[in-house]
């Protein structure tokens, strides 16, 4: 009733997991007023951030000033339910993460680990970019990205099928098509 | 006379290795003729980050009568693996409706090497994995093994290869690369192509389809 109601924006959740890893250059990056900011000004009111095995402890909010509301927690069973609410994703560049966030059709920036050896990861987050199926970032230009972002003009992405595999394997093992 | 002998066994004995070798190495990769069974009992070997999410994935267009039973191994150091696998077992009911029977074993092996170990410590490690999986191999002589990467199907495909070229057991060996692997392959599937150790290979992007044209292109499983 009355004015509280007014100006009471929709919630609408940022949800940042970096999966089973320790990155805390993301961690770091969206605990950063750069970036909470921007994610602000684009309409976010929530950020929930799954630190993973990460060294770094953001700040925790309550929002009580207009800023964003911040919240976080280590590790869940399943990030699911996290990720269906969530209006944005920003990931580390696991394939697992990736895939379940791109199936859930939600927007999704990739922020690829740069402290990893052997970085392999990189090649499929800049495919899928290029395919226009999400948007990649490096931790230090996160509120740029975030900040240019068309979430519209993200590309859907139809899942992948392992039927063709199933086919080439049975029809060597001499089983009939099914 | 006796050493006579002796030269004269060795060298039978290396030229039938030989011969058996190059049969391997021509009828591996060749659909299964003569060979074909009903059932095939199944090891899969899983892996961190995204490989046993992918492998369950294909295991759920596989029909679950013709791989059985089936052996799930993952690394001794990988917590969530085996889990996921058992849920997925445990999930599984036939067409009658019926809880499918519990014939899935669940193993772990030594890592030949741990992200970060130095390569010094590395020589015995792997040493000893390969003992491990010499030993797992010896108990379970699968007749197929699926595997998409992990470092831990090297010394389990390099033992397969052996039991092929000791006629010990057959396995049919089917290699999926990552769908993380768009343009290079894995040091996995680097040593499997290479080597010509898996019967079939299969990739998920076209780039690496067209650098390693003996591949299978498969599109994303994804």
């Amino acid at each position: 009733m009355g004015d509280a109601e007014d100006g009471v924006r929709p919630k609408r959740t940022v949800f940042v997991t970096v999966g089973t890893t320790c990155f805390d250059a993301l961690v770091r990056a969206v605990d950063t007023r750069e970036v909470q900011q921007e994610l602000s000004a684009r309409g976010y009111t929530d950020l929930v951030i799954q630190m993973g095995r990460g060294t770094y402890t953001p700040k925790k909010s309550n929002g009580e000033d207009g800023s964003l509301v911040v919240d976080y927690f280590t590790f869940s069973p399943s990030i699911v339910d996290y990720l269906r609410s969530a209006s944005l994703v920003i990931s580390h560049a696991g394939s697992g993460s990736i895939f379940e966030t791109l199936r859930l059709g939600k927007p999704l920036i990739v922020v690829v680990n740069e402290d990893l050896m052997d970085n392999h990861q990189t090649e499929l987050a800049e495919e899928l970019a290029e395919r226009k199926h999400l948007y990649c970032a490096r931790p230090q230009a996160l509120y740029k990205t975030i900040a240019d972002m068309d979430v519209e003009s993200l590309l859907p992405y139809v899942s992948g099928d392992a039927a063709p595999v199933a086919k080439h394997i049975n029809r060597f093992l001499g089983f009939p098509d099914d | 006379m006796a050493f006579g002998s002796v030269v004269a066994a060795l060298t039978a004995l290396v030229l039938l290795i030989l011969i058996r070798f190059l049969y391997i190495l021509r009828w591996s990769g060749k659909p299964l003729h003569g060979k074909s069974r009903r059932t095939y009992s199944t090891l899969i070997v899983l892996g961190s980050g995204g490989h046993t999410a992918e492998m369950l994935n294909l295991l759920s267009v596989l029909q679950k009568d013709r791989f059985t039973p089936r052996f799930y191994i993952a690394a001794a150091t990988d917590n969530m693996s085996l889990q996921k696998a058992r849920v997925m077992e445990d999930s599984l009911i036939d067409v009658a409706g019926v809880k499918v029977e519990e014939t899935a074993k669940y193993l772990q092996i030594y890592r030949s090497r741990e992200v970060g170990q130095s390569y010094v410590t590395s020589v015995w490690t792997t040493l000893v994995a390969t003992a491990h999986a010499l030993y797992l191999m010896i108990l379970l002589r699968p007749e197929v093994i699926l595997c998409n990467g992990p470092g831990t199907c090297i010394p389990l495909c390099a033992i397969a290869f052996l039991f092929k070229v000791l006629g010990i057991r057959w396995s049919s060996i089917f290699y999926m690369e990552s769908i993380a692997r768009v343009k290079r392959l894995s040091l996995s599937g680097l040593l499997l192509y290479k080597l010509q150790v898996a019967d079939q290979f299969f990739v998920q992007w076209p780039e690496l389809q067209r650098k390693y044209p003996r591949a299978e292109y498969v599109g994303c499983l994804m």
